[in-house]
């Protein structure tokens, strides 16, 4: 890719470098771990190490008589202020919603979750005292597994709830009048395809562990905190905590990644604002990557049964699914509505007549699960990419051509799935041929022939992915029907300054993707002004305090579209300003490359810049004008939009140790238009990396006593650059109808589409083997079992 | 996480860090590299109440040759040994095992000597060690003395160190008209070895006359696969002979389970990767 010049026509559309990378690569910057406050105490936090027991006792007293320990406190101590740890999302009337606390109580329900906290004047003296701390376990049973939680005298989570199903959310099209009735379609199909895919538990492992400080010293208590939601947090903490609102300030510094991980109001942020209120004085936590690993949210861990009615000529006419899905000890902010990402996404870029949908939640003795990449639509996509290959291999048709007998054509869109979604735009036909194109598709599948021919130990297989995604959460009345406790709106702020140069205030906060280099790039073009000339502001609540936050690929998809009303607005402002320097009409005036000029007269315009330092004196402004040219908007999406693309994965198979190794990677994306190609590149990579790492590598993995073994990164494997094959990477553009940029989010789409792909790969290189899957992760041994036993999933 | 506290000394030689040691009791922990011991320091799995750090002891450090060997002080680091032209002029196994030990950070800290002490049966260099019938010098309260690496590892996590006793240098034999080949597999480039064989091969015009072979991680401690050495002795040198004589690779080890493979499935990997380590030494 080339890199773009220093002034370029247009700043949309160009690979500029990110102007905030110097200072994030180096780690020369304000991480919440490098805040550092006069008097700033620090936080330990001893955590259960059963996954389920009776907390019979807490002594913090010996833990006080340690050198340089200023507090502690027990569960029972702040029982009466700690609240319950709010679930913003809890998606059905009658769900089971037990309380969270910051510090267990009288019980501990998963190994990790906070017993005692103390407060010493350093980290190692906090750390060393925990040992002093007397704690009382009485075990009780655990219950792990899905099935067995659900079971007839099951241990229980949550004794008082009297079960471990939190909830039952059904969708059917029959029932919502958007498609035909899946149970008539099954016993009509010619084909029926039956499955159980897992998604295992994944750890979303952000770089920068999480962090907290508070400082209630001020007028206003001051949190920093390494989270993705400043906003929402703020509102949480007023609403869980009795502080005012405007006396909270949240402040999101640089946040090193987040993955959903970072999409939370954690315990740790609760136990430190208790501490400081406590002590009085600034507290900061941070995680050690042991902790991270076991009490910060997980993600995935599902149990999805696939029923798919099909006719012989491949068209598919209903599917049906039945997921189950895990928890955790507790519902996170979101983590119950994680599913419901995904419920929408199963008919992915089909057209599927009858749909039907059941999921339940399931709390097991494990840490609670939440949004990571993705959210429900990765597990959809795999379910159903999955599924169609089987489809295929039972109708002896090519992978791709079974997709493009039910695929959406480019000429039905806008479309309204079997789910009552409008699928804005796309053109899966040409995502696929250019990632054919690129891959080398029929030689990959010559090369494939020739290799099972002579019995190679080292087998090729092909696997595709075509998917959509829905990004861009949300429109706020859809959130609202989904029992949603907020809105999905985004908000942008425009602050013109004297000299010209602009501050841009956006609701949204990056952990990572690079707001500040995109978001100066729209406001360049928007306004006519340099690039270097914008600075971004975000993730402060006192500089900017109306936001809905990062996730779901959301960022530009709403807030772009605020950030150019917002744009428009400054530029309506100055328009009556620049009639009244050039001494015209404001009718007759006309903006364009960042000028306003007299229609017809190409000299002499006036840029924002003139109007902006106009305003400042505010000497000679037409008649009872304002002197502001600042503006801000809120923008409410009217729907979500729908990036697709189509994946190709080539894996080869050794037989004889079962390792795979990914020989060729095509990554064919449409997300609209691309503001930053450099961006949306990275983007794609990271994405489709932590894809192939759920597909081989990732998974977390208890014992029978609910101990996480894979508790640190030699256990927990996560792939290098050496593990990795080349990634090629292309796009075709639709541009999203409706929306001022066209833009649609990049954020999750390569880790929604590379999970299938790769194990697609992996079984159609075992398919003569018998095989037809293999749990995820595929490991070696797995692999190497399944090609050695007859008939399939190992 | 952090370490629980402990006192600190950095010796300027040997003889101090023996003393040291003796002076400490047996609760004094040696610190070389420290990409092993400071992990199980930060998670508190050890707690040595002092820590005696090499990492200033004159001569310790370095590569030489001494007649029909190299010598290679114990405080080497993994990069030095990789930079090092005599290693892969002389003993280009070592070089071979020692470029797959973990990423490029660990190999510029962690040290030969670190990593045999550390006796860990899935790092690669205690195997390649064994193979090559290197010999280790210890120095010791009692004195200096010298144990072959066959006898050096004596169980999981455990040397033939005694307390007190540092690892000085590694003496490695040239081995001129022997050809090796190390062959390692984990499941990603920076991990340990899920299995590893280290293997030596003198060939005598078309057959091997001699072999050594050495496995990683199928043991408590690194083990040489006898049976394999035996059956390859004096056979032709033909892809056949070796597949044959692979198959003997888990006769006698106790391969281990854990996260990235079973017991069974070890046993499978040692003989495929014996197999192959044996063909690509003897160039078959």
């Amino acid at each position: 890719m080339t890199i773009a010049p220093d002034r370029p026509a247009a700043e949309v559309g160009t690979a500029r470098r990110r102007k905030e990378d110097a200072r994030l690569i180096t780690g020369r910057t304000l991480w919440t771990e490098n805040v550092t406050l006069p008097g700033m105490l620090h936080i330990a936090i001893l955590r259960s190490p059963f996954a389920h027991a009776r907390i019979t006792r807490v002594d913090v007293e010996p833990a006080l008589r340690e050198p340089g320990v200023v507090a502690a406190f027990s569960g029972r101590d702040v029982a009466d202020v700690q609240g319950s740890l709010p679930c913003a999302w809890p998606v059905t009337e009658d769900i089971v919603l037990p309380d969270r606390p910051a510090v267990a109580v009288d019980e501990v329900r998963f190994a990790g979750e906070p017993v005692a906290v103390v407060v010493a004047r350093s980290r190692a003296a906090a750390v060393d005292a925990l040992a002093a701390v007397d704690v009382d376990y009485e075990p009780l049973p655990v219950v792990l597994d899905l099935e067995a939680a659900l079971a007839e005298g099951a241990p229980l989570v949550h004794a008082d709830k009297g079960t471990n199903k939190t909830y039952t959310w059904v969708f059917d099209s029959a029932q919502a009048g958007t498609g035909g009735a899946v149970e008539a379609a099954l016993a009509d199909a010619e084909v029926v395809i039956r499955r159980r895919y897992r998604q295992q538990r994944l750890v979303p492992a952000f770089m920068e562990p999480r962090s907290v400080v508070v400082d209630p010293t001020g007028d206003q208590v001051t949190v920093w905190t390494s989270t993705q939601i400043p906003h929402i947090l703020r509102f949480l903490l007023a609403a869980v905590t009795g502080t005012p609102e405007h006396k909270i300030r949240v402040i999101a510094p640089d946040v090193g990644g987040g993955f959903g991980g970072k999409l939370a109001f954690t315990p740790e942020e609760m136990i430190a604002f208790l501490a400081a209120k406590r002590v009085g004085k600034p507290v900061k936590y941070t995680e050690s990557r042991t902790d991270s690993i076991a009490s910060a949210h997980h993600g995935r861990d599902m149990i999805q049964d696939i029923e798919l009615a099909a006719r012989r000529d491949g068209t598919v006419l209903g599917l049906k699914v039945n997921l189950l899905a895990n928890m955790g000890a507790y519902l996170g902010l979101v983590g119950p509505g994680v599913p419901l990402l995904g419920a929408f996404m199963y008919n992915a870029i089909y057209k599927f007549p009858a749909y039907r949908f059941e999921c339940s939640g399931v709390f097991t003795n494990t840490t609670l699960t939440d949004a990571y990449r993705g959210a429900g639509r990765p597990e959809a996509t795999y379910a159903i990419e999955r599924i169609m290959d089987e489809l295929a291999v039972e109708l002896g048709l090519d992978p791709i051509e079974v997709r493009r007998r039910n695929w959406i054509g480019h000429e039905e869109f806008p479309f309204t799935t079997v789910c009552g979604l409008s699928y804005d735009s796309g053109d899966y036909a040409a995502a696929t041929d250019r990632a054919k194109e690129l891959f080398g598709y029929d030689d990959l599948r010559r090369e494939q022939a020739e290799r099972r021919e002579r019995g190679d130990p080292v087998q090729l297989g092909i696997g595709v992915s075509t998917y959509t995604e829905m990004c861009g959460l949300a429109p706020s009345r859809v959130l609202g029907s989904l029992r949603f406790g907020a809105g999905g709106w985004e908000s942008a702020a425009i602050r013109m300054l004297p000299t010209g140069k602009v501050e841009v205030v956006t609701g949204t906060s990056p952990h990572g993707q690079g707001h500040e280099t995109a978001w100066s790039q729209i406001v360049a073009d928007q306004l006519g002004v340099a690039f270097e000339d914008i600075e971004v502001l975000h993730g402060d609540t006192r500089s900017a305090y109306k936001g809905l936050d990062t996730y779901g690929s959301r960022s530009l998809a709403v807030g772009g579209i605020a950030l150019v009303n917002a744009c428009q607005k400054v530029v309506e402002k100055a328009r009556p300003v620049a009639a009244h320097m050039l001494e015209c009409d404001v009718e007759d005036l006309e903006w364009s490359g960042g000028q306003f000029r007299v229609r017809g007269v190409p000299e002499g315009g006036r840029s924002l810049a003139d109007c902006a330092l106009a305003v400042f004196a505010a000497h000679d402004l037409p008649d009872g004008m304002e002197p502001n040219l600042d503006a801000d908007a809120v923008y409410d999406p009217v729907n979500f939009s729908f990036p697709h693309g189509t994946h190709l994965c080539a894996a080869e198979v050794d037989t004889e140790t079962g390792r795979v190794t990914l020989r060729g990677y095509v990554a064919v994306d449409d997300v609209g238009r691309v503001v930053n190609p450099l961006i949306v590149e990275g983007q794609v990579h990271g994405g489709v990396v932590q894809g192939i790492s759920q597909a081989l590598f990732e998974e977390a993995v208890y014992d029978g006593d609910g101990n996480l073994l894979s508790s640190t990164f030699a256990d927990y494997t996560l792939p290098s650059a050496a593990d990795l094959p080349d990634l090629v990477t292309d796009r075709t553009e639709t541009p999203a109808p409706g929306h001022p940029l066209g833009t649609k989010g990049v954020g999750e789409a390569g880790t929604i589409a590379a999970t299938p792909a790769v194990v697609n790969a992996i079984v159609d290189a075992l398919r003569p083997r018998g095989v037809n899957d293999i749990q995820m992760p595929c490991t070696p041994e797995r692999v190497w079992r399944a090609a050695h036993s007859q008939g399939g999933a190992s | 996480m952090i370490p629980a506290p402990f006192e600190y000394t950095l010796p300027s030689t040997v003889d101090e860090a023996v003393r040291a040691l003796a002076d400490a009791g047996e609760d004094a922990k040696v610190l070389a590299g420290g990409q092993s011991l400071i992990p199980l320091l930060r998670l508190r799995l050890a707690a040595p109440s002092v820590l005696v750090d090499l990492g200033a002891v004159e001569g310790l450090r370095g590569i030489r040759e001494d007649g029909d060997a190299l010598v290679i002080g114990a405080t080497t680091t993994h990069a030095s040994v990789l930079a090092d032209r005599l290693v892969h002029r002389f003993v280009p196994l070592l070089a071979q095992a020692t470029a797959t030990v973990a990423d490029r950070q660990v190999r510029h800290r962690g040290t030969l000597g670190g990593a045999l002490a550390h006796a860990d049966p899935a790092g690669d260099l205690p195997a390649t060690v064994v193979a090559l019938d290197a010999t280790l010098s210890i120095a010791g309260p009692d004195g200096s003395r010298t144990v072959a690496a066959a006898d050096f590892f004596v169980d999981y996590l455990t040397s033939a160190l005694g307390p007190g006793e540092v690892l000085v240098a590694v003496r490695v034999p040239k081995r001129e008209g022997w050809s090796t080949h190390y062959e390692k597999f984990n499941r990603v480039a920076q991990a340990w070895a899920t299995v590893g064989v280290a293997a030596a091969v003198r060939r005598d015009n078309g057959s091997i006359a001699e072999a050594r072979v050495a496995l990683t991680n199928m043991d408590v401690m690194p083990v040489r696969a006898a049976a394999v050495e035996e059956a390859l002795t004096g056979v032709p040198a033909t892809a056949e002979a070796v597949a044959a004589a692979a198959e003997h690779a888990a006769e006698g080890t106790h391969p281990t389970g854990d996260l990235s493979a079973s017991p069974e499935y070890r046993a499978h990997l040692a003989r495929v990767l014996t197999r192959r380590a044996v063909l690509a030494a003897a160039g078959i």
